[in-house]
């Protein structure tokens, strides 16, 4: 019997049982369309926090105070001095030492309150060079950035995130207005790009900040004795390939201002990558956990087709016996009712992707979160579906293929 | 007889069938030598418990044989694989069955034309092959009708036409009367008979005498051995 045969013989036996069928691919329906939501979930979660990070600048490296260690838990203080310094910066910035780094911006930043006639607003204030920019992959809509001469002069002036803008001016232009913070009036003088709402990896929203050059924010508004210490250097390496290099780079430097073994460094250097990882962990174990569900669901609709291709076989000795008495081989009886299970498995699978689909485009609406459609995890879903109707139809078929004719022929 | 000086169709020699269930061993054969010549019309008879079933399965090639030999137009097949005895059934044998075993989803020339699925014939060559069947036992307007619309005489005549289509050497029918009222049995026996007069071998295992006389010659069963053997002809005379 030729396979078109076989499968002809299949299909005629599901469409022959409807409602059996029907329930039976429900099983594999259901567990199909859960892995790909779940994984769609999943990969929609961590593209979107992708995006964030990416957003946080390209080629970017951030070096910050202090250091986990195994056993002392954080090193250097948060709270104390920060141990990074503008000098820090100014050394990393140069291209003698560090030839892999474009860029280097080094920021202080606190929470103030800004006062604009009459309108209060709480927000980051952000002290730092005028590299920021193109170190954040930022950029101004309105006005311009802050300059080298803003730095040298400690310029009273401010670059607003556009949230803060739109806070304390509403729908007036900013550029040119004043705003107090600490007592200081400083001017505006542009505004900056949005880049959407804020990562989940940080406590700041990018585009809630105020930002002024770092001099000063050390000498006029923070004040205080540690006025050269800085919270952050973020640094551009020249290209994503030399990210690595950069990272070398910044790090022997370091520890040779710092004068520490590497054992003891009290400052970690974070790459997007490791940013990354640690901010789609979270998003990776929720997606595995409701995965591991899901092929829960499918487990159960695989034993759900064993069941029911075992039925089958029982309901239809005598069709069996028929049949090998008309001349059907082992390979041929054992062919038809794997035909027929995985006709089960693929049906399953194509409604369970469809409704899969289906689900991954209405949901996001719903629900806040955006779900990505996986073409491998789609196809690898129904071609699991296919698999689990062969590897669950294996053993009611060669139960039917051994039945011996005239056993089958003889029962009632 | 013309075909006498023919090959037999059904050649056993001294065959035994010895079946074990448990604790007990029934010899359901006990040494049968029988021979059958092409063209021959010959009914097995015999009570309950004579051991006709179990001599019908191995002549159908359904069950193996405990000892003995038995040749089936021409080729040994006490001796074959599963696969091997598949085939011989396939191409050598139609079988017609008391319960008629249609498929009851598919309509009336895919029920016929099943064996030649497994013969590997081609599809458009088995459709006009299985609407030749069913013309030939005057079912030519059933041809798409399930075996659920069919009364049992019809159904009965389908299963025929399933047994015709391969051409087989043998016709092998189990008590095909036996679920049919009188006018439906008279039918089908009818038919039996006109097939033979084309020639067919067939071999028709009933317990009913009066289906039985139908047939040129009477093989009595008795205890799994053969207690008569008698050619009607030869009886008449």
């Amino acid at each position: 019997m030729s396979w078109l045969e076989t499968l002809r013989t299949g299909l005629d036996a599901v469409l022959s049982h409807r409602l059996r069928s029907g329930l039976t691919m429900l099983g594999i329906l259901i567990g199909i369309a859960a892995v790909i939501l779940t994984v769609g979930f999943g990969e929609g979660a961590q593209a979107k926090v992708t995006g964030e990070i990416n957003a946080l600048g390209s080629n970017l490296l951030v070096v910050s105070p202090g250091s986990a260690t195994a056993s002392t838990g954080i090193r250097g203080g948060f709270g104390s001095a920060s141990t990074l310094t503008q000098a820090d910066a100014t050394a990393l910035a140069s291209k003698t030492v560090a030839p892999d780094i474009a860029a280097v911006a080094p920021a202080t930043q606190r929470s103030e309150t800004l006062t604009a006639t009459g309108t209060n607003w709480t927000t980051t204030v952000v002290g730092t060079t005028p590299d920021w920019l193109s170190v954040r992959a930022r950029s101004v809509t309105e006005g311009r950035f802050l300059t080298d001469a803003d730095e040298n002069t400690d310029a009273a002036v401010t670059v607003l995130g556009a949230t803060t803008a739109q806070e304390l001016f509403g729908l007036r232009d900013p550029i040119g207005q004043t705003v107090t913070v600490n007592g200081l009036p400083l001017t505006v003088i542009g505004v900056l790009n949005t880049v959407g709402a804020s990562a989940s990896s940080s406590t700041t929203n990018l585009d809630d900040q105020a930002v002024v050059p770092i001099t000063t924010v050390a000498n006029r508004i923070f004040g205080g004795s540690s006025r050269t210490s800085v919270q952050s250097i973020y640094i551009e390496a020249t290209s994503s390939g030399a990210l690595s290099a950069a990272y070398q780079e910044a790090d022997s430097e370091l520890l040779r201002l710092h004068q520490v073994g590497a054992a003891d460094a009290d400052f970690t250097i974070a790459s997007q990558q490791s940013l990354l990882t640690t901010a789609t962990s979270v998003d990776k174990t929720l997606t595995e956990l409701l995965a591991s569900i899901a092929a829960i669901s499918l487990l159960v609709g695989g034993i759900g087709v064993m069941n029911i291709m075992l039925v089958s076989v029982t309901e239809r000795i005598r069709e069996i016996g028929l049949r090998k008495a008309l001349g059907a081989t082992h390979r041929a009886i054992r062919r038809q009712f794997l035909v027929e299970a995985s006709v089960l498995g693929l049906a399953g699978g194509v409604l369970g992707a469809g409704i899969g689909l289906v689900g991954a485009t209405v949901l996001p609406h719903l629900i806040s979160n955006p779900i990505t459609i996986s073409p491998t995890a789609t196809v690898g879903a129904i071609v699991v579906a296919i698999g689990i109707g062969i590897g669950f139809g294996v053993y009611p078929a060669t139960r039917a293929a051994r039945l011996a004719p005239i056993d089958a022929l003889r029962s009632e | 007889m013309a075909a006498a000086a023919s090959l037999p169709v059904i050649d056993l020699h001294d065959v035994t069938k010895t079946y074990r269930t448990g604790t007990l061993t029934v010899e359901a054969v006990r040494g049968v030598t029988l021979s059958i010549l092409p063209g021959e019309y010959v009914a097995v008879m015999g009570p309950s418990g004579s051991g006709k079933s179990t001599l019908m399965h191995i002549l159908g090639c359904l069950d193996p044989l405990t000892s003995g030999s038995y040749r089936l137009a021409g080729q040994d097949v006490s001796r074959m694989s599963d696969d091997e005895l598949a085939d011989v059934r396939n191409r050598r044998i139609g079988f017609v069955f008391q319960q008629f075993n249609l498929l009851p989803s598919l309509p009336a020339w895919r029920n016929v034309e099943l064996p030649l699925c497994y013969a590997g014939v081609r599809r458009h060559e088995r459709r006009s092959r299985a609407i030749d069947a069913l013309r030939r036992v005057g079912l030519a307007d059933r041809i798409m009708h399930r075996p659920g619309e069919l009364s049992g005489g019809q159904q009965q005549r389908v299963a025929i036409a399933r047994a015709l289509v391969t051409d087989p050497a043998l016709i092998l029918a189990d008590e095909p009367t036996g679920n049919l009222d009188s006018a439906a049995a008279a039918e089908v026996l009818a038919l039996f008979g006109e097939l033979h007069r084309f020639g067919r071998t067939i071999v028709l295992i009933t317990h009913e005498a009066d289906v039985a006389v139908r047939a040129d010659r009477t093989v009595r069963l008795r205890d799994g051995r053969i207690e008569a053997d008698r050619d009607h002809a030869e009886a008449l005379s």
